[in-house]
C-alpha cells in the first residue's frame, strides 16, 4: 500500500482528502488505483492517449518518476507519490 | 608591552611580520583569525579574517579552523592576543600557527588593505549589530546586503514579508513590480500595506512602510505589468530576483529572460494551505522551465481569489524567500538549488523534492536556441497561457 498525496487543486476531486491510500506495484498502477477510487481525477493526471499530462509532475518519495522508469517505476510499501502541479500563486 | 607570561608564550611560536603574512595569504591555502572582540572586527579587520575572540576560542576554533594541520595566522590588535591564542591552539593540536607580530596595528601602518566599517555609520553599525555578531554575516556580510539590489516580482501575499525582512535586514535596494492598488481584501496577509493605505498603489504603501522600518533601504517602484517589451530592461539591474508573481505568464516571463541574464531566481508560490519555494540559478541548476515545462490548463490552475489563501501560510513562505535571498547574497548556506521544498501548513509539513536540470530545457537545456541580441525581449507563445 502507497500513500499519495494530493495537491490542493485536485482535493476537490478527492472529497477534500489531502492524501489517500492506494494499492499497485508501479507508479501507473498506483495512479489507475487513485483514478477507480476517484475518477474524476482521471483528465487531470492522464490526456486522451492515456500518457500523464505534461504539466503533471509525479514523485517517487523524493525523485521524479521521469528520471525513474515513469509510470514503470516500481513502487514498494510505504512509499510515498506526489503528484505535483504548477502553482502560480503569489 | 607584553608580561613576562605573555613573552614566555611569544618564545614558544612562530611569529611573522606582516609581510610575511601577505605573501601567505596571497598565496592562498591559509587560515586566518582575528583574535579579538567583536567590536573590534566590526571597526576593520584584515580580509578573510574570521573573528573567534579571546574568550570563545576553546568553543569555536574548530568551525572556524577544521583542518589543524592547515597553515594558520592569528592576529589581534598589537600581537599579544594572538601570541596568547596561538600557544592556546598548539595544546589543542593545532600544527602550524603563527602570530602576527604588532597585530592589526603595524599593518596598518605598512599601509596594508583592511576591510573597514567605514561604509557603516555609527547608527548602521548599532542597527546591524546582531547581524554582524554572526560569523556567518559579519561587517563584510552586511555591506555586501547594504550594496545588493534585489527585485520583488509582485508586491501581495509572498511580497509583502519578503519586502519586510529584506528591508529590516538593511538590503540596499530594494525593487518592487507591481501595478494593483492595495484592497481591503489584501490586508489578511500583505502585512505591508495597512487599512489608511486602501486605494493606494501597492507599490507606493510598500515603499512607505520600508523608508519608515529602515531609512537605508532605497525602493525603486515599478508600478508596471513585466511583459516581454520590458521585461529586460527591469530585470537587468538587479542582482537577485524574488517571485511573488500571481499568474503563469508572468513566471514563465520572468523565466526565460532572468536565463537569458543569467540572473538567480528565488521562485515562491501559494495556494490555500500550501507553498512551494524553490532557487532557480541559472545553469548552475535547473530553471523553472526544468521543473515546469508547460503551465497547467485554466481549471488546474486556480488563483487565490477564486479559492482563498492562509495569511499566515504566506508570511512563512514569503520569509523562506528572504531567507534564500539572505544566502544569495551572502554566498552562505545551501540555497534550495536543484531542491523544490513544499510546505502545507494544515499539517505543518515541510517535504523536499529534488529538481534536476532538463536537458532538452528549451530555455537552459543544452541544445536551446541561442537568441541574437534582436530577438532578446521575445518570447512566443505567452498569450496562450492561461491566467493565474
Amino acid at each position: 500500500m502507497a500513500t499519495v498525496r494530493i495537491p490542493p487543486v485536485l482535493r476537490a476531486q478527492t472529497g477534500g482528502q489531502p492524501e489517500v491510500d492506494a494499492l499497485g506495484s508501479s507508479v501507473g498502477e498506483v495512479l489507475r488505483g487513485l483514478i477507480a477510487e476517484h475518477p474524476k481525477t482521471e483528465d487531470q493526471l492522464f490526456d486522451s492517449e492515456g500518457d500523464l499530462n505534461r504539466y503533471v509532475n509525479i514523485y517517487l518519495n523524493d525523485e521524479d518518476v521521469r528520471v525513474l522508469d515513469g509510470l514503470d517505476t516500481s513502487v514498494g510499501d510505504g512509499d510515498t507519490i506526489v503528484i505535483l502541479p504548477a502553482m502560480a500563486g503569489g | 608591552m607584553a608580561t613576562s607570561a605573555e613573552a614566555g608564550t611569544q618564545a614558544q611560536i612562530e611569529e611573522i611580520e606582516p609581510f610575511e603574512a601577505v605573501e601567505e595569504i596571497e598565496g592562498g591555502e591559509v587560515v586566518l583569525i582575528d583574535t579579538r572582540e567583536p567590536h573590534e572586527y566590526q571597526e576593520a579587520h584584515l580580509q578573510g579574517g574570521k573573528l573567534v575572540p579571546p574568550g570563545l576560542l576553546a568553543e569555536e576554533i574548530a568551525a572556524a579552523a577544521p583542518d589543524k594541520s592547515a597553515r594558520t595566522i592569528l592576529y589581534c590588535r598589537t600581537g599579544n592576543r594572538s601570541a596568547l591564542a596561538a600557544a592556546q591552539m598548539q595544546k589543542l593540536g593545532y600544527e602550524d600557527v603563527a602570530s602576527m607580530a604588532g597585530g592589526i596595528v603595524l599593518w596598518q601602518e605598512q599601509g596594508l588593505p583592511v576591510v573597514a566599517a567605514q561604509g557603516m555609520t555609527a547608527e548602521q553599525r548599532e542597527r546591524y549589530s546582531r547581524h554582524t555578531l554572526l560569523p556567518e554575516v559579519g561587517v563584510d556580510g552586511q555591506l555586501k546586503l547594504l550594496e545588493a539590489k534585489v527585485l520583488l516580482v509582485g508586491a501581495g501575499g509572498l511580497g509583502a514579508p519578503t519586502a519586510l525582512y529584506l528591508a529590516a535586514a538593511g538590503v540596499g535596494t530594494i525593487g518592487l513590480v507591481d501595478d494593483d492598488v492595495v484592497d481591503a481584501s489584501n490586508l489578511q496577509r500583505q502585512v505591508i500595506h495597512s487599512t489608511e493605505r486602501i486605494g493606494m498603489p501597492k507599490t507606493r504603501s510598500a515603499r512607505l512602510t520600508i523608508e519608515a522600518l529602515n531609512p537605508d533601504v532605497e525602493v525603486v517602484e515599478h508600478r508596471m505589468r513585466l511583459d516581454a517589451s520590458n521585461i529586460l530592461e527591469t530585470i537587468e539591474g538587479y542582482d537577485v530576483i524574488v517571485d511573488g508573481a500571481d499568474n503563469f505568464p508572468t513566471r514563465y516571463l520572468l523565466n526565460d529572460a532572468s536565463v537569458r541574464l543569467r540572473k538567480p531566481v528565488v521562485s515562491a508560490s501559494i495556494l490555500s494551505f500550501d507553498g512551494q519555494i524553490s532557487t532557480f540559478v541559472p545553469f548552475e541548476g535547473p530553471c523553472y522551465r526544468c521543473l515546469y515545462p508547460t503551465p497547467p490548463p485554466a481549471e488546474l490552475a486556480p488563483s487565490c481569489s477564486a479559492n482563498g489563501v492562509l495569511g499566515v501560510m504566506a508570511g512563512t513562505m514569503g520569509t523562506l524567500q528572504a531567507n534564500e535571498v539572505f544566502k544569495l547574497v551572502l554566498g552562505v548556506g545551501e540555497p534550495l538549488i536543484g531542491r523544490l521544498l513544499l510546505y502545507e501548513a494544515l499539517s505543518t509539513r515541510f517535504t523536499e523534492l529534488k529538481v534536476r536540470r532538463d536537458p532538452e530545457c528549451p530555455i537552459c537545456g543544452e541544445s536551446a536556441p541561442e537568441i541574437a541580441e534582436s530577438e532578446l525581449g521575445r518570447f512566443p507563445d505567452y498569450e496562450l497561457f492561461c491566467s493565474g
